[in-house]
Parts: C-alpha cells; sequence; structure tokens
C-alpha cells in the first residue's frame, strides 16, 4: 500500500511519498524514492504497478527534455500535467497500459504562481490545492480540508503535512516513511519531516538540500 | 547517356558515380563555413554566420545547436535539412538515456547521424542531406574533447580541427599550418577565430563561437569578447606585416649594394668580364633567399 501527499501554499508546493516498496503483504525495501524531480521547478510523486512507475517516470522525464532541448524552453507545469495525462490516457488505450498514479508539482517561475495536479492512470487530471493518492486518500484528505486554508505560508504548510502523516500513522497499520520535497521560486528541497523545524533546517543547509536538477538549461545558439 | 544515372539516386553511373550524392557535397560547399577545433581541454565550434536582414530577428537563425547535455553540432548547407538531422539526432540522445540510462557518447551520436546520411543515399524516393556537420563534445565521465565530421555519404572521421563548407580548404589549409599541439582555451579560441577570418571579410560581426570546456559546460562568446580577439589578431597580423616591410626594405638596399658593389669596379676584373656579373647575380639571389627564409610563413 501507498501513500503520497501534495499540497500547495503561497509561493510553493510540497510533495512528499512514502518510500516502502514491496509486494503484497512483504517490505523488501524502506529506502525507495519515489518524486523524480523533472525541471529545476517543476517535480512529480508516482506510485502504482512496480516497475512501470519507474518506467512511466524516466519516460515522461526523457520527453520533457527533448521538447526543451527542441524547443530551447522548458514546458511549464500546466503544459506538462497536460502532455502526462494525455500520455496516460493514450497508454490506457494501448494493449498494454501503464499503471501510474501521480501528483505533478510545479512553481511556474513566469507568473510566480504554484501548482499541482492530481493525475490517475485513468487519465483524468484535477487541478487541486492539496491532494493525496493512496491511503492517504482515505485517511488525510479530511485533515487536509480542516487545516489548510488559501495562501498559507512554508511553515504552516509543512505543519498540515505533518499533521496528515501523523493521521496515516495513527489510523493505519502500516508503517510509513516520507521522503519530502519543497518547490519555490529558488529550486526544489529536500525537507526532513522529522526535524522539528523543517524549514529553518533547509534554508541553514541552503545548496546541500538543493535536489539536483537533472535538466538544466541549454542556451547556446541563443545570442540576443 | 549518362545523364540518367542521376535521375534515381540509388542507380550508380557506369563508372561508379553516385551524382546525388557528389551534387549534395556541392550543396555543402555552397553553405556558410563551420570551424571546430580541439584544444587540450576544451573544443571550440565557429560558424560564419550570414548577416541578418534588416528587418529579420538574427537570434532565429542557428547554425550552432545543442543536441543534449554534452554534445554540440554545427552544420554547413542547407539549413532546412539540418533542422531535420538535429531533431533526429535529439530525439536518439533522450532515446539513448531511456534505454541505457547513460548519455551518448560522441562517437555514438556521429555514427548515429552519419548512419542516417547514409540511409539517405540507398533508399528509394529520397534524396541525400544536403549538410556536412561537425559534432563536438565531451564522452560522459571523461576530460578528453572530441571532434567528428559526417558527410552527406555517411562518412565520418575524427579531427584534431576540421572545417566545412564554403571556402573549408582553405581554412583547412590554414589550420594544418598553423595547428599545434597542446592548444591552451584561449589558443583554440584565437585559432578558430583566426582561421575563420581567412573566408570572412566582414570580421566579428559575423562569426559566433561556442566554447565547449568540459561535460556539459558550453558557453557561446559574447560579440564583445569575439571584436576583441578579432581586433587583438588583426594587429599582431599588422605588427608581422610590418616586420615583413622592414625585411624587404632590408633586403632591396642589400641587393642595391651588392649590385653597386659588382658594378663598381669593373677595370679589376677586366680579364674576366663575364664572370663579375654572375657572381653578383648569384650573391643577390642568396640575400633574397635569406630574407625569404627569415620572412617564413609571412611571405606564403
Amino acid at each position: 500500500m501507498e501513500c503520497s501527499f501534495g499540497l500547495t501554499g503561497k509561493d510553493f508546493v510540497l510533495l512528499a511519498a512514502d518510500t516502502s516498496a514491496g509486494r503484497s503483504i512483504i517490505q523488501m525495501k524502506d529506502d525507495e524514492n519515489k518524486i523524480k524531480a523533472l525541471g529545476p521547478h517543476i517535480a512529480m510523486a508516482y506510485g502504482g504497478e512496480a516497475g512501470d512507475t519507474n518506467n512511466f517516470a524516466d519516460f515522461v522525464d526523457r520527453n520533457l527534455r527533448l521538447y526543451q532541448i527542441r524547443n530551447h524552453t522548458p514546458l511549464l507545469p500546466a503544459a506538462a500535467s497536460a502532455w502526462i495525462r494525455r500520455s496516460l490516457a493514450e497508454s490506457l488505450r494501448s494493449r498494454h497500459p501503464y499503471s501510474v498514479n501521480l501528483m505533478l508539482a510545479g512553481f511556474d517561475i513566469t507568473d510566480s504562481t504554484s501548482h499541482l495536479y492530481w493525475i490517475d492512470y485513468l487519465g483524468t487530471k484535477a487541478i487541486v490545492p492539496y491532494a493525496a493518492h493512496g491511503l492517504g486518500q482515505y485517511l488525510a484528505l479530511s485533515t487536509m480540508d480542516k487545516w489548510w486554508t488559501e495562501g498559507v505560508d512554508k511553515r504552516e504548510g509543512i505543519e498540515i503535512l505533518k499533521k496528515c502523516v501523523d493521521e496515516v500513522g495513527k489510523r493505519s497499520t502500516l508503517k510509513f516513511k516520507f521522503n519530502c520535497i519543497l518547490i519555490d521560486a529558488s529550486g526544489i528541497h529536500h525537507i526532513n519531516l522529522d526535524s522539528s523545524d523543517p524549514i529553518a533546517e533547509m534554508e541553514q543547509a541552503g545548496k546541500a538540500a538543493e535536489v539536483i536538477n537533472p535538466n538544466p538549461p541549454l542556451d547556446v545558439g541563443i545570442t540576443a | 547517356m549518362s545523364r540518367s544515372y542521376d535521375r534515381a539516386l540509388t542507380v550508380f553511373s557506369p563508372d561508379g558515380h553516385l551524382f546525388q550524392v557528389e551534387y549534395a557535397l556541392e550543396a555543402v560547399k555552397r553553405g556558410t563555413c563551420a570551424v571546430g577545433v580541439r584544444g587540450n581541454s576544451v573544443v571550440v565550434l565557429g560558424v560564419e554566420k550570414k548577416s541578418a536582414l534588416q528587418l529579420q530577428d538574427p537570434r532565429t537563425v542557428r547554425k550552432v545547436a545543442m543536441l543534449d547535455d554534452h554534445v554540440c553540432i554545427a552544420f554547413a548547407g542547407l539549413t532546412a535539412d539540418g533542422r531535420i538531422l538535429i531533431d533526429k539526432a535529439r530525439v536518439e540522445c533522450q532515446s539513448h538515456r531511456l534505454t541505457v540510462e547513460d548519455p551518448v557518447s560522441i562517437e555514438y551520436i556521429t555514427k548515429h547521424i552519419a548512419g542516417i546520411q547514409q540511409k539517405y543515399t540507398q533508399s528509394g524516393g529520397v534524396r541525400p542531406f544536403g549538410i556536412s556537420t561537425l559534432i563536438v563534445g565531451f564522452d560522459p565521465n571523461d576530460k578528453i574533447p572530441r571532434l567528428y565530421m559526417t558527410e552527406p555519404s555517411g562518412i565520418y572521421s575524427a579531427w584534431k580541427a576540421c572545417a566545412v563548407g564554403r571556402s573549408s580548404k582553405t581554412v583547412r589549409e590554414f589550420l594544418e599550418k598553423n595547428y599545434p599541439e597542446d592548444l591552451s582555451r584561449d589558443d583554440t579560441i584565437k585559432l578558430t577565430i583566426k582561421s575563420l577570418l581567412e573566408v570572412v571579410q566582414t570580421g566579428a560581426k559575423n562569426i559566433e563561437i561556442s566554447v565547449m570546456e568540459r561535460y556539459g559546460v558550453v558557453t557561446a562568446l559574447e560579440q564583445s569578447e569575439i571584436e576583441k580577439i578579432v581586433a587583438q589578431i588583426e594587429s599582431e597580423k599588422e605588427a608581422d606585416a610590418e616586420k615583413k616591410r622592414q625585411r624587404v626594405a632590408q633586403t632591396q638596399a642589400g641587393q642595391a649594394s651588392m649590385a653597386m658593389g659588382s658594378a663598381l669596379p669593373p677595370s679589376a676584373a677586366a680579364g674576366n668580364e663575364t664572370e663579375t656579373p654572375a657572381s653578383g647575380g648569384e650573391a643577390a639571389g642568396t640575400a633574397a633567399g635569406t630574407a625569404g627564409d627569415a620572412t617564413g610563413s609571412g611571405i606564403q
């Protein structure tokens, strides 16, 4: 069973995904990273059929990169979400559909807005302020309903996320560990949810907390 | 009779030529010049760019393109063909990453591009790509700069320094004469610009330089930087020419005095009149020869 959360705030987006990997009741791994950075300000948390997940995430990654190299500009979160949704919808109607659910989070630096998209393997896409996949849907959406307000700041956002994680810990017999990232204007950062003040820790770590951007800009051939 | 051998591409002429491929090479020769130079730690691409028309946006005219983080390509020939080939190569770069989880090596992508070009010389209903390409970059986990060239026929080869396009022969000969081993970063850039200046009369404003320093680090030189280097090259050339002028003047003075010397004592050599002018002529010849050696490449 899996569990992931996404949450938008005033000038940031949070993504958290559990780190378990296994089959049925057996856990094989407790440090599987299910969040992938797709660009300097865009990342996705994915889950679903083992194998399909990584395959699809790589596929998305490479295609977004190809778009960037071809057009000298990366896809913005809204456009990327549309592309991903369509890929899943086409896949669903093929002989071997991907069975992957995901949340796409991004920060649009052109207009400084945070974006969160909830997408499932059927090709459903919803633009949402906060969302969950897996167990989190059943156990923690109500927590988010209660605490989330328009324009929450980073600390409040992390507090809500922590409440959700606690709720899942309380109500489920499974014990999850979570991986968490925060995207803002300065990029993608690792967040340590176990810390008493994750934001202070992130700011202190500075560069060390940054998720390495897999897709740097390529600007040769563009002369002003 | 032989006229019909350039109709269908896949048909050889009796003497073993594929005319369409040879015409494609002609198209390459009409394209603006592109130069690649490999230094000891960097590789530089220089291209001659046509000046944009008054109302045109020069940024939309591209001759240098990135294929991936670490691969850069320049081409000479039909720009439209170049665009298609570049797009195919870009897809292959990402596809390679997806399948083997590694970036392409420079030789791999060169071979792929040359392979596509070859395919278009052996298939029905198509014509060859009218472009030659220069492909530069660094292999992953490697510090050696790489430079390859491909041709419309599908030939590819590795180079230390190479030129394609208009007057590429002149530039290549220049490079052959002036390529030293162990080129530093700045010298590599300078040599690239110097070689381009052999064929680009209009100077810095029609030159574009891209420098790849190491894996994934590419910079396009600012116009002002190029202008600075061009000015430097020109002042060096001027100094050389000045030196040459002085040498020529000295030689001429020497010759004159030599001629005077042989002409002065006619009475002394009265017994053998034919010998004196002959030896005088020989001396002058030697002086001119020495002067020629001293100026070295300046004369050529």
